[in-house]
């Protein structure tokens, strides 16, 4: 009986989502020619050899890397902090929530095009405020340069990566129960031992979660990147635009696939993380 | 009550300190939540500016000197906006529709029937929903190629519902897995047929976490860019999305256009989450959370 239920999600599923996964793992051993033409043509570990020696990809990966650590080191702390500090009981507390969760709404390209604005040399607000404040050599051409280009990228992700983690942490919140919290108040604990010692411990699924999310997110960073520099800029590559223009505009099937790869071995291990954390939950309960 | 003298674990507060502290969550959250929108702010004054003020003044972020709200209009029509806004509902409403349902189907499945295959089926949806889309960019393409489903909204729709079974299956089951199981027994033994009880019982007692599931996948699917890109590649079927995307690069001086496109195009998502977010975070807590 459960086959009748699973019959058609299930083959869906399989027919675009596991199937490729299978398919681009093979993809990736073989050679350019031999996926477009039809006849395979396996090459070993080829691919992944002249990746390691690609000074191109080697840049994505060192910039995806960068991505990484901006999402956990940035979002996670915020999007608590201001979980925490909208969590009240006042009326109209709703409403500062609702606003802050607006920027999660909007596509990566309405806010790649508004974040241009924001970083454009000349009138974007960022560099005339860095100015006014007198301090004009702060002031950079922020998506044309090379060195500062990443960055600028990154903190327009983390800019709506916050409003995410701060939905997750509410929704753990609300798994605290206030008694224990009130407990603690009548053994006399600090705010400092209250957060250490009872918030922390019960929000760590939640931080788990949003770690989790937050990682794969920045791997997954694609669209900022296309928006804001239309690939073009190749200095702020990463993995997923490299892998796009590998393989749609140079049609090398084969080595788009083996950039993939790579992606999906990095993500592997946070993935497992995540389900094996989805499955304890469940012995708990 | 958290800003009960209790819980910020102090001594008791007077009524004179209480309110203070309220009035430093209201300053707080409003210098937060502003400085925090201020790119949503800057779109909309751009977007009621004319390009003249634009181009003279140099300054966008600051509000317009008059308020031109026909360049509304002007993007709705003269610009294409309302075609491709048409083309992201034909795309978005079907395919969170369908992912809904069909998910509910596996996620009753895999809730509510102990078998072998439970778990391994219920990690491959966990572990198909974290994946790095880049794993399906090239089959889907060749496969939606081969079988004529590309440029085709029958094509994206089937990608869309497919590609989000994952989570959407593993939100509902967790939810599911609360509802006690005495009330899928009872009508059992009165002779009930399973599906009958799919339909009746279990599919109406989710109502509010699919809800808050809607919410997520309206919003993903609309601002979907990289499907469209590679599964869409004829101007007249592309979303809005992928119309701006390309907006920038043609209509390169025509700030007000683009700003104002951008605001149309996020009014579909907005609303859709203020609807239902009264369902959006309790929805979460039983989903996400669980996770």
């Amino acid at each position: 009986m459960p086959w009748f239920f699973l019959a058609l999600p299930l083959t869906m599923y399989l027919v675009w989502v596991v199937f490729p996964v299978l398919q681009s793992l093979l993809f990736s051993l073989t050679s350019r020619d031999s996926i477009m033409y039809g006849e395979k043509k396996f090459i070993g570990f080829s691919n992944f050899i002249r990746l390691f020696q690609d000074p191109q990809f080697l840049l994505a990966l060192k910039n995806n890397l960068i991505w990484l650590i901006f999402f956990v080191a940035l979002p996670i702390p915020l999007g608590l902090g201001i979980a925490m500090f909208f969590d009240q009981d006042l009326p109209g507390s709703r409403i500062y929530k609702t606003l802050f969760y607006v920027p999660m709404t909007l596509s990566f390209a309405v806010i790649g095009t508004i974040w241009a604005w924001i970083y454009h040399p000349d009138f974007g607000v960022l560099n005339t405020f860095l100015r006014a404040i007198g301090w004009s050599s702060a002031a950079k051409q922020w998506l044309g340069d090379r060195r500062y280009m990443t960055i600028a990228l990154v903190i327009v992700g983390v800019w709506r990566q916050v409003p995410y983690v701060m939905i997750l942490y509410l929704a753990g919140l609300k798994n605290v129960p206030e008694e224990l919290i009130e407990a603690s108040m009548i053994d006399g604990a600090s705010w400092g031992q209250k957060f250490r010692r009872i918030i922390i411990p019960l929000l760590g699924p939640a931080t788990t979660i949003a770690v989790t999310i937050s990682i794969i997110d920045s791997l997954r960073a694609f669209d900022i990147v296309y928006v804001m520099t239309n690939t073009k800029a190749r200095a702020a590559e990463v993995l997923s635009s490299y892998m796009y223009s590998s393989a749609f505009f140079y049609q090398d099937y084969g080595y788009g696939s083996a950039i993939a790869v790579i992606q999906f071995v990095i993500t592997l291990g946070f993935i497992m993380v995540y389900v094996n954390n989805s499955l304890k939950n469940e012995v708990q309960r | 009550m958290k800003y009960s003298d209790k819980a910020m674990g102090m001594k008791p507060m007077s009524i004179k300190q209480r309110k203070l502290l309220q009035l430093l969550f209201y300053f707080f959250g409003t210098l937060i939540v502003l400085l925090w929108l201020i790119p949503i702010f800057i779109a909309i004054f751009t977007s009621a500016k004319s390009m003249d003020e634009i181009m003279v003044s140099k300054m966008m972020w600051a509000p317009p000197h008059q308020w031109i709200f026909s360049n509304y209009a002007k993007a709705w029509k003269n610009v294409g906006i309302a075609h491709y806004v048409m083309n992201s509902f034909i795309v978005t409403i079907p395919s969170v529709i369908g992912s809904l349902l069909i998910a509910s189907l596996g996620a009753f499945a895999l809730a509510f029937y102990s078998f072998k295959a439970n778990k391994p089926i219920l990690i491959t949806f966990i572990a198909g929903m974290l994946i790095p889309f880049q794993m399906l960019m090239i089959p889907v393409y060749r496969f939606s190629d081969a079988t004529g489903l590309i440029n085709t909204y029958t094509g994206i729709i089937l990608f869309h519902i497919a590609f989000q079974l994952g989570f959407c299956t593993f939100f509902l089951r967790n939810f599911m897995k609360q509802i006690p199981f005495s009330l899928i027994e009872a009508p059992r033994i009165d002779g009930a047929g399973d599906f009958f009880i799919y339909r009746k019982i279990v599919l109406p007692l989710s109502i509010s976490s699919m809800a808050a599931l809607a919410v997520l996948e309206f919003t993903w699917i609309w601002n979907d860019l990289l499907w469209s890109l590679i599964l869409l590649q004829q101007d007249k079927l592309k979303t809005v999305t992928l119309g701006l995307a390309n907006m920038q690069g043609e209509f390169i001086t025509n700030y007000n256009m683009v700003a104002a496109g951008s605001i149309i195009a996020s009014i579909p998502p907005l609303i859709v989450f203020l609807l239902f977010q009264r369902y959006f975070i309790s929805g979460l807590t039983v989903g996400a959370e669980k996770a």
